[in-house]
């Protein structure tokens, strides 16, 4: 597991002293993924160098399995640092070696010997399934067979703490979708405190068990993945919610935007909502997942009851509901924290 | 005036080298030529690319960033790089003599033509590096190793295509300087091509100087870019 406790990075001294990251607390369990997001500017790529400790905090400490690592001499840094594996944006291979001698690199470091290391690295390579690809270049491989010789790379010294840092921007949804569940499967076989540092919230759901937001070098926002989905007052649980365009609601009726607030919502609602109610209600956009065994999402329900029994009927089903304007692009807290959170 | 020309006509024919005689000339020059570029070139690689590795990894962002080393460190390269080479080998003969003990022959044309090539290897080289991705040397260091390995395998390693290509610069620009420097009685081709060729109009030696220094530069050029798609993975395959 890791932990980062009140970290504080500053560029430069006196007047023109700049406070990137200020005093950040973030702990990750062995077993874990946790999502790091945040606008470009707000101090995500300086938090992955303090991590991987490329860069030194100013101070605060990088504690990995009970040490902490922000202190060490250099020499004893280079070492600790093996703890922590590190997956670039571009996964940044030497292009004149193959994928094998590629991930060979951290055990050639190291002084393995040559028998030891290519055991290694075949198994490395088989755990990401590139076996087939040992003896190619990086200009022949693929831009998620590249990131999967950086994943392995990243392995190679048997680390606790895999760090990724913004490894799957710029490939495309496919390939995310494939790397991310690679990565969840390394984390649960190799019991690894995954810290997944991105600026595309449609990864998020799909990789991390918790997130934080990052903001101004701050954490503004932490939890659980359904603990942010579920709670309506949460920016990053709006954000990470898929934004909908819904159909107009019949004349008479009133659109309602639904959320899921609770951890309890039956799968059924719509239809209890309808009996309660004594009307047919029309579903005029809807996404529901399950994240952690937890259905989660939102919808835009059409009804004709008055707007005080409809509220009601959501709220006995653990949905928060708001009616939306006449206006066609309300400026709900919703969508106005989405679009605070569109970045990418 | 007319018997004057006649003379001077008389004289150029008289001087021409016969051409069975022209190999006895050349080869002993060209084997200096190859002796002083030979001996130079081993200097500049040796000493200008631990420069072109200090000078890079001083600079901002490097692995041991020194803005004042590396501003000094520059600064000397630059004034390396500034004398026109006649300039600089007529600068230094004292120092040239401290070192050699002569000012003259190829001992004495290596000193001037090395303190030339370090610093032009030396930029041509940092130029390499800086070539390389930031992101390929936070890897190699993300991945434990220590700045001499980082250096090796993944700054150097990874240019040594464009080095082959900056060598293959230096190199011909050696042959250049050796010529030059043949004006200094400093023997090989230039040395040739000045006293026969310029001094006593012998059109024979000058015109095979000529297509022996063409010659020369063109197959260092072809073998330098021979080594370089060696070195290339993707021209590599494709070849």
């Amino acid at each position: 597991m890791i932990s980062l406790k009140n970290l504080t990075k500053v560029y430069g001294h006196g007047d023109s002293a700049v406070t990137v990251l200020d005093g950040l607390d973030i702990e990750v369990a062995t077993g874990q993924i946790l999502a790091v997001v945040g606008p470009s500017g707000a101090g995500k790529s300086t938090l992955a160098q303090c991590i991987n400790l490329l860069e030194r905090p100013t101070s605060g400490q990088v504690i990995v399995n009970g040490e902490d690592l922000a202190r060490l001499p250099e020499r004893r840094l280079r070492v600790a640092r093996r703890r922590i594996g590190t997956i670039f944006q571009s996964a940044s291979l030497l292009s004149r070696r193959t994928a094998a001698q590629n991930i060979a690199l951290p055990l050639q470091y190291l002084g393995v010997t040559p028998a030891e290391t290519a055991a290694r690295v075949a198994e490395l390579l088989e755990r990401v399934g590139l076996s087939h690809r040992a003896n190619h270049y990086p200009f022949e491989l693929s831009g998620g067979q590249l990131q999967r010789v950086g994943i392995a790379r990243a392995l190679a010294l048997r680390p606790s703490v895999l760090l990724s840092d913004e490894a799957t921007s710029g490939l495309d949804p496919e390939t995310t979708r494939s790397v991310v569940a690679l990565l969840r499967q390394l984390r649960d076989d190799l019991d690894l405190a995954v810290v997944f540092i991105t600026h595309e919230m449609d990864t998020v759901l799909h990789v991390a068990d918790s997130a934080a937001r990052l903001e101004h070098g701050r954490i503004a926002e932490q939890g659980s993945l359904v603990d942010l989905l579920t709670d309506h007052d949460s920016i990053l649980g709006r954000a990470l919610q898929p934004q909908l365009s819904s159909a107009d609601p019949a004349a008479g009726s009133r659109a309602w935007h639904v959320t899921y607030d609770s951890r309890s919502v039956p799968a059924d609602w719509l239809q209890r909502i309808s009996t309660d109610l004594g009307e047919p209600a029309a579903l005029l956009a809807a996404t529901i997942q399950s994240i952690g065994g937890t259905s989660t999402g939102n919808a835009t329900v059409g009804l004709r009851s008055p707007e005080r029994l409809a509220a009601a009927a959501f709220a006995r089903y653990g949905l928060r509901a708001v009616p939306r304007a006449a206006d066609p692009h309300p400026s709900t807290p919703a969508t106005r924290a989405t679009e605070e959170l569109q970045w990418a | 005036m007319g018997l004057n020309i006649s003379a001077a006509v008389q004289i150029r024919a008289l001087a021409d080298t016969p051409l069975p005689e022209l190999p006895a000339l050349l080869v002993p020059a060209l084997g200096e030529t190859l002796a002083m570029v030979g001996i130079v070139m081993l200097v500049v690689v040796s000493l200008g690319t631990p420069i072109a590795v200090a000078l890079h990894n001083m600079a901002p962002g490097g692995l041991f960033e020194h803005r004042g080393t590396y501003s000094v460190l520059s600064w000397i390269v630059n004034i390396g790089r500034s004398l026109p080479f006649l300039v600089l080998m007529a600068a230094i003969v004292p120092f040239t003599r401290f070192v050699t003990g002569t000012n003259i022959g190829i001992a004495a044309a290596v000193v001037p033509m090395s303190l030339a090539g370090i610093p032009f290897f030396a930029r041509l080289v940092e130029n390499c590096l800086r070539d390389v991705p930031r992101s390929v040397t936070a890897a190699a260091r993300a991945s434990g190793g220590s700045p001499l390995q980082i250096i090796r395998t993944a700054q150097l390693g990874e240019a040594v295509p464009a080095i082959l290509g900056g060598l293959t610069i230096n190199t011909i620009a050696m042959i250049e300087y050796s010529a030059i420097a043949g004006t200094i009685g400093a023997g090989g081709i230039g040395y040739v091509a000045v006293t026969y060729g310029y001094q006593r109009f012998d059109q024979t030696v000058m015109l095979a100087t000529v297509l022996l220094l063409i010659a020369m530069v063109t197959i260092v050029q072809v073998g330098g870019d021979a080594l370089v798609r060696a070195t290339t993975p993707h021209l590599r395959r494709r070849a």
